[in-house]
């Protein structure tokens, strides 16, 4: 039997795709996301929104509690550690995690190292606004990135940004000239093998999914469209009047999100989506940490 | 040869390349509408089986291809396919239940418990075989060919035009399992 932990870890972000991830904290919720149609949910004490308006510090979640969501669903249970937190990342490697966030939503506990995601067995999901951002956390081990969005808004304009820049940056690079790939290199501040794939692949080399800020069917479909092979829905669907229908009918949204009669038919009577803040409107942007 | 790949959630995109590879056209399946024209086969991937088992429902498509299936329309799960087709379920429901045998989901645990090996495949002989939190087989009814065994563990089954692997072979580059489904296909 041989051992080849990236690729396993990357292959398991294969089988999320096409599928919706969503926050949940409780176990009750969790079965709430797995009975509609979620492919991964991810464990945390406080939905961003909550994190955003409770302010303070705010932490990796209870193991405890992570563990009671493992026990009520069977789809892969993903959870948070602070950016930098490479112990918060042992502890959840040692509850046996299916993927570990790194992320921005929580306070940073490193102001300039990630976390050197080769050293787990384990695999990690990080957030990124662009492309160099994606190709560094890879470079650190990240087997899945995701848009940074803005979490805890509802509004999905910094997702979209996010989307859009990662996505013609790596049309530029394809489309450069072999001898300008060193330069490209240098410019995003990457290693030059990860620049030579997105060159050869037309894609990351791992897979890619749209996060923060998506509230409706519609901001999901709209992420698939400009290129996202799958979604988090994090306080969109817990905030919301009807996180059940919400929920399924997100995760139809995104297999069919290039069907816009479908997209009618589910949007409709979904009740109140979560009331959001615009992103422009925050004091701080969760979205600069970790670069 | 026309390969209907159901791409509602999952690993689809990598069988429909797979399939195209070796000279058969392929397409994707995401609605009802989407099986009204002619077609051989049908793969179902790699993904969420819980996922996929509420959208097949909510799709309407749960009913035209248990029907089709069970009629004998050659099919592939891969495994989230493979629970897919199982009568029985450890740890879940039924979904299309057309093949006499139990899946065990998450069979080797979680994510740690993923792994890459090489192992007889009846027929075809030694193939890379990933698993990733997959499930296995127990109790593979009378008219059910075990054609696969890891650790003593039943991993590849073929019951009439149903062919269903817990592992993943759209992952690795080796492509004698999809040309053994297409022959499968052609043999109908």
């Amino acid at each position: 039997m041989t051992e080849n932990r990236p690729k396993l870890n990357k292959e398991l972000a294969q089988m999320l795709k096409g599928g919706v991830i969503m926050d949940v904290t409780t176990p009750e919720q969790a079965k709430i996301a797995e009975d509609a149609g979620a492919c991964a949910v991810m464990a945390l004490e406080r939905i961003p929104a909550d994190i955003r308006a409770a302010g303070g510090v705010s932490r990796m979640s209870d193991p405890k509690m992570i563990k009671g969501i493992q026990a009520a669903v069977s789809i892969p249970v993903m959870a948070k550690v602070r950016i930098g937190h490479f112990v918060e990342a042992q502890i959840l490697e040692a509850i046996e995690i299916d993927y570990i966030d790194e992320s921005e939503v929580l306070s940073p506990a490193d102001d300039v190292y990630h976390i050197d995601k080769t050293q787990f067995q384990v695999p990690f999901v990080c957030g990124a606004r662009n492309l160099g951002e994606a190709l560094r956390r890879v470079a650190e081990g990240a087997t899945m990135i995701r848009t940074k969005g803005e979490a805890g808004t509802g509004d999905v304009v910094q997702a979209v940004r996010h989307m859009r820049t990662m996505q013609s940056e790596i049309r530029m690079v394809a489309g450069m000239r072999e001898d300008e790939l060193y330069e490209a290199a240098k410019q995003f501040q990457v290693p030059y093998d990860l620049i030579r794939f997105v060159h050869e692949n037309k894609k990351l080399p791992v897979v890619n999914f749209a996060a923060g800020g998506v509230a409706t069917p519609a901001d999901a479909a709209l992420m698939m469209q400009l290129g996202a092979e799958g979604v988090f829905v994090g306080s969109g669907i817990f905030k919301s009047g009807n996180p059940a229908k919400r929920a399924a009918a997100c995760v139809k949204a995104v297999t069919n999100y290039n069907n816009p009669k479908m997209l009618a038919e589910l949007s409709e009577d979904l009740g109140a989506a979560m009331v959001g803040i615009n992103a422009e409107e925050i004091a701080v942007l969760l979205a600069e940490r970790g670069q | 040869m026309r390969i209907g790949v159901l791409a509602l959630q999952g690993a689809f995109a990598e069988h429909a390349a797979r399939f195209s590879s070796l000279g058969a056209e392929t397409f994707e399946i995401r609605k009802a509408a989407d099986l009204d024209g002619r077609f051989d086969g049908l793969v179902i991937p790699g993904g969420e089986s819980t996922t996929m088992t509420k959208l097949l429902h909510d799709l309407g498509l749960f009913e035209i291809l248990r029907e089709k299936i069970s009629g004998g329309f050659p099919v592939m799960g891969t495994c989230a396919g493979l629970i897919v087709l199982a009568r029985r379920v450890e740890g879940g429901g039924p979904c299309l239940a057309t093949m006499d045998i139990t899946a065990v989901r998450n069979a080797y645990g979680r994510q740690l418990g993923s792994f890459e090996t090489v192992a007889p495949f009846a027929g075809v002989g030694e193939v890379p075989m990933t698993f990733i939190r997959a499930p296995c087989v127990r109790d593979p009814g009378e008219g059910v060919e075990v054609l696969a065994v890891v650790n003593g563990r039943v991993v590849a089954v073929r019951e009439g035009n149903q062919l269903a692997l817990a592992f993943h072979p759209e992952l690795d580059s080796d492509t004698r399992i999809h040309e053994f489904f297409l022959a499968m296909v052609a043999g109908n």
